[in-house]
């Protein structure tokens, strides 16, 4: 049910994207979803990939500081106010969301939204109680 | 030991004789030297031949904090410029500081106020005394500093922070008196619980505490967990900086040094005096002054006075420990703030708006935290987190200018701090003293 | 009036040879203080010194071996005190290599003595009690604040004991009372005058006349350009609290070298690799003996600092010898605006941050006209864990941590792996940047 997103740690320079998206090319990685949070020096990079292992595995060999972090991705109607279902949801049950986005195309004419939240655990049996679905990969 | 039981001890009655010729004296010279003093005076009509007696100091006007501002910076000089050899200042809510005097005799006073503030917590020359007040302009750390030396004890000027250097000093210099501020004195004994250093294996005999408010539940904590005696001391850089009184080994009120700076305690409405043992504000009179003296300044401290057969032998004056304020002045990790001190930050920095909340707290540490909730101005938003870091970077370094600490900021939405009718609630302060 | 120049014409005049009986005899005086001291005691018996007897002539004092910081801090805390505790009135201490630090103290006629040749270098400037004196170095156990504090006090000029940084309290400070005369590190003369004039002051506003500058080694250009961007004059200083502090040797208004106050140190520049005494006008390192101390007398003390002895007198007429400008340092002492820093301490606080180990790179640079101190390291696994709040407080922990240490406030870069460059042999993990000061 978790899906292992890749998080990287980025400088905040010329360049640094481009050559993580070049290796992720060069070794024919999908990617699903990408975010990049910056703050003033840096950046973290999270990717969702069709092939986490090698993807990380690349990062690394690339010299990147690359590491996995599990996140739920919620698979959601394409209508309005699907999203704020499940947000209330969380919000009724005290989930903490840390972050949020949403993935590159849609699947199944529906959108799938990646949830980073305090306590995974507790985010999926929420999320399974309340009968919606999370993917396990893509 | 009393430093000077001559002064100390005295007979109320002889004091009040010297209390009342030095008076006339400052009445008199600030009349005839000081434009301002003059102006004030014949305003209300009162000469200096009209004080006869010490209750007729109920006729002379007060002196505020902003005055002293508006005189800034030598229109309360009372000696020869080139008689000055110290000056302080403190800053005040709107950025004009606030500015002392010394001639060398007001150095050789200052020293021998302190020593008698030592002597009252039992200090002797054969002390070692920990000065943790900060050097410089701050009053605390050279105030202190004049004392010790006058008394004849070890000195070492640590200054404040570094508290590993602090509690290495203490250790290996076998210090046997502490001066800081009661807060920091606790933040000490959490670190040297980190440090592996037991306070039972220190040599300190009493510590000397100022410069914020404090509680006696603070003092019993304190002396527990430093393993010494705990004395409240108190002063103000615009009387002279600490040194105004203490308290003795009895832990019964703070025996003021009477014969230099001469205590009211008023109504803070009315500005009538009010009898001894009425709570009210402190005024005092700095009577044997020569840099710049100050007739009958309103502290805005809330206390109250009275005079007992103390066990000490002491004849002073006592003064309760502080019970509050007449004014909104936060007292922060030692240094004094306005709220609007920090208004005025704001109002210079175009991208806040000057709508904040300080939320004051002591967490683990012991020490003050302080919040500074801001709204982000509207226009100025982005969803950039590098732009707003520097936004917060930018109101930190402009506040640690201003006020001289670091306060931790929070940029919050627009309109978030909730507007209240009328005066807006600016500060919640959390800490229980 | 010629006199008015000095604090003390008859000593500061003093013809050589009595200059030199005066040393001797002040020596046997102090060789007297060290025999009462557990460190000294043992090492002059090793040498054969067992009473000041055994000092006949200044030349015996080769007799003495050196003194070095290692010596001192060995001696930490009471193995250099020659007199009763209760004496002592004063100590201050500077930091070590290793942390532990080394103490002086004085007793009241120390401090009085020190006193005097504070008045006297401030004097030797052409300060009077007329002037207004603002005083920009750090107050508390440093002595460069409160070693000057003094003297100016002592000599009626109205002190301002400013401490140092708050550039906008400096400025206030400077216009309000008509600052004459400043006290600082020249790195800070620099950065004052490149924030006056977006701090709203220009020249007009001041009244200021000369800087005393020091703390810090520094050019004859940066002399030269402090006293032009301020159009005053500015004296280099020299002192170490080993040797009580500032007023070791003071420039005199002709700027030609520092007077080294001969009647209270006993000055010897030696070879570093041979520790032989080199001619009089060669570089050596500085080796001084003060004579004007009992609480902690030091004796032939290894300054590590390197500079040469002036052998011709000073048109001035005072007849202490000059010494030149400090020309370098003998070992790997940083000084970061004015503060003494081994990297050792530096990493000291860095290594025990977890995650780190020895990934990291240590840089002084110049931002502006102060000094920098950054500290680079690489977010490896060990640190990154997909939250930016972590790296933030580890940066914040350094800063923190180094600020209560060394009282620097330094700033912290974090890179991504293959930054650093990669070790081999010795490790070089600080990199001075700023260029040759001396
Ligand atoms: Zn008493
Ligand atoms: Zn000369």
């Amino acid at each position: 049910m978790k899906v292992k997103q890749i998080s990287v740690f980025l400088e905040n320079k010329n360049g640094r994207l481009s050559e993580v998206t070049r290796i992720l090319s060069e070794g024919e990685i999908s990617l699903r979803a990408m975010t990049i949070a910056d703050t003033a020096d840096f950046g973290i990079l999270r990717i969702i990939a069709e092939q986490p292992d090698k993807c990380l595995e690349l990062l690394k060999q690339h010299n990147f500081t690359a590491r996995v972090t599990e996140v739920i991705g919620v698979r959601l109607d394409d209508k309005p106010g699907a999203l704020h279902e499940v947000m209330q949801i969380f919000e009724d049950n005290k989930v903490n969301i840390e972050y949020l986005y949403s993935t590159l195309m849609l699947s199944d004419d529906k959108v799938v939204i990646m949830f980073k939240v305090e306590d995974i655990d507790h985010g999926l049996d929420i999320i399974m109680q309340n009968g919606m679905e999370a993917i396990t990969a893509f | 030991m009393i430093w000077n039981k001559q002064a100390e001890c005295e007979n109320r009655d002889d004091r009040k004789v010297k209390q009342l010729y030095n008076l006339k004296k400052l009445v008199r010279h600030v009349y005839e030297t000081i434009p301002f003093y003059k102006k004030k005076f014949d305003d209300l009509g009162v000469k200096p031949d009209d004080i006869k007696t010490l209750a007729d100091i109920s006729k002379l006007p007060f002196t505020t904090k902003d005055e002293l501002r508006e005189t800034y910076p030598y229109g309360l000089l009372a000696c020869d410029k080139k008689d000055v050899v110290e000056i302080h200042t403190s800053s005040g809510t709107t950025g004009t500081p606030v500015l002392g005097a010394y001639t060398s005799n007001d150095i050789k006073m200052w020293g021998e106020v302190m020593a008698r503030c030592l002597c009252m917590a039992g200090g002797t020359p054969d002390d070692v005394v920990q000065n943790g007040y900060g050097y410089g302009m701050f009053t605390g750390g050279l105030g202190v500093h004049y004392g010790s030396h006058t008394l004849g004890c070890n000195t070492i000027p640590i200054s404040s922070g570094n508290t590993k250097r602090q509690l290495m000093m203490m250790r290996d210099f076998k210090s046997t008196m502490l001066t800081c501020t009661p807060s920091y004195s606790l933040y000490m004994a959490e670190q040297a619980k980190e440090m592996g250093i037991d306070f039972k294996d220190l040599s300190l005999k009493a510590g000397i505490f100022g410069a914020e408010p404090w509680s006696d539940n603070m003092r019993k904590e304190i002396e527990e967990k430093l393993n010494l005696e705990a004395f409240d001391i108190y002063g103000l850089t615009e009387i002279v900086g600490p040194g105004v009184s203490n308290e003795c080994q009895a832990h019964n009120g703070l025996h003021v040094n009477e014969d230099h700076f001469y205590p009211e305690i008023i109504d803070p409405k009315t500005g009538e005096v009010l009898p001894e043992g009425e709570k009210g504000e402190l005024v005092f009179t700095t009577i044997t002054r020569e840099g710049t003296p100050i007739i009958r300044y309103r502290t805005r401290d809330i206390t109250w006075l009275w005079h007992d057969e103390c066990s000490c032998g002491r004849t002073t004056v006592k003064m309760h420990r502080l019970l509050g304020r007449t004014d909104d002045m936060l007292i922060l990790r030692g240094v004094n703030v306005f709220p609007s001190q920090i208004e005025n930050v704001l109002m210079r920095i175009e991208e806040t708006e000057p709508h904040y909340q300080i939320v004051v707290d002591r967490g683990d540490s012991h020490l003050d935290e302080v919040e500074l909730h801001v709204e982000v101005e509207p226009n100025f938003f982005t969803d950039e987190t590098k732009s707003l870091e520097k936004i917060k970077a930018k109101i930190g370094a402009e506040i640690k200018q201003e006020l001289g600490i670091s306060v931790i900021i929070k940029l919050v939405e627009p309109k978030s701090i909730a507007r209240s009718e009328g005066k807006a609630k600016r500060v919640i302060d959390k800490r229980t003293l | 009036m010629i006199g008015d120049l000095y604090a003390d014409e008859e000593l500061e005049r003093l013809d050589r040879d009595a200059l030199r009986a005066l040393q001797l005899l002040r020596l046997k005086k102090t060789v007297e203080a060290a025999l009462l001291t557990p460190f000294y005691s043992k090492r002059l018996k090793g040498v054969g010194i067992t009473s000041a007897e055994d000092i006949r002539t200044l030349d015996d004092v080769r007799k003495i071996p050196y003194t070095t910081k290692d010596d001192l801090r060995e001696a930490y805390p009471y193995g250099l005190l020659s007199v009763d505790r209760s004496e002592i009135v004063r100590m201050h201490a500077s930091s070590g290599t290793t942390g532990t630090p080394t103490v002086i103290y004085h007793t009241q006629k120390d401090l009085d003595q020190w006193t005097n040749m504070t008045v006297r270098s401030l004097r030797a400037t052409g300060c009077t009690k007329e002037d207004v004196f603002q005083n920009m170095m750090t107050y508390g156990l440093f002595t460069g604040g409160i070693g000057l504090h003094y003297g100016a006090e002592r000599l009626g000029m109205l002190v301002i004991p400013a401490s140092s940084g708050n550039t906008t309290r400096q400025f206030n400070m400077m216009k309000d009372f008509q600052t004459t005369t400043v006290h600082a590190t020249p790195s800070y003369m620099l950065h004052l005058y490149s924030r006056m004039e977006e701090m709203g002051y220009s020249l007009k506003d001041f009244n200021l006349k000369r800087a005393l500058i020091g703390a810090e080694p520094h050019s004859e250009e940066v002399r030269q350009k402090i006293e032009e961007l301020f159009d005053i004059d500015a004296y280099n200083s020299y002192g170490l609290s080993e040797m009580n502090g500032p007023s070791v040797a003071f420039e005199c208004t002709q700027k030609k070298g520092m007077h080294l106050w001969e009647d209270a140190y006993l000055v010897e520049t030696i070879d570093r690799s041979s520790l032989e005494p080199v001619e009089e006008g060669e570089m050596g390192e500085l080796v001084l003996t003060i004579l004007i101390r009992t609480g902690t007398p030091i004796l032939r003390y290894r300054t590590k600092d390197l500079a040469a002895i002036i052998p011709e007198p000073c048109s001035c007429g005072r007849t202490s010898r000059r010494i030149t400008r400090i020309k370098g340092r003998t070992d790997d002492m940083l000084i970061i605006n004015g503060v003494n820093v081994f990297p050792s301490q530096i990493e000291e606080v860095i290594m025990k941050m977890p995650g780190i180990g020895t990934n990291y790179l240590i840089k002084v640079r110049k931002e502006g006209t102060l000094d920098k101190l950054t500290i680079h390291t690489e977010v490896g696994a060990e640190l990154f864990t997909d939250n930016a709040q972590d790296l933030h407080n580890l940066r914040r922990r350094i800063v923190e941590e180094l600020s209560a240490s060394i009282t620097i406030k330094a700033a912290v870069e974090l890179h991504e792996p293959g930054f650093l460059p990669v070790q081999q042999g010795k490790a070089i993990r600080v990199v001075d940047e700023r260029g040759s000061v001396f």
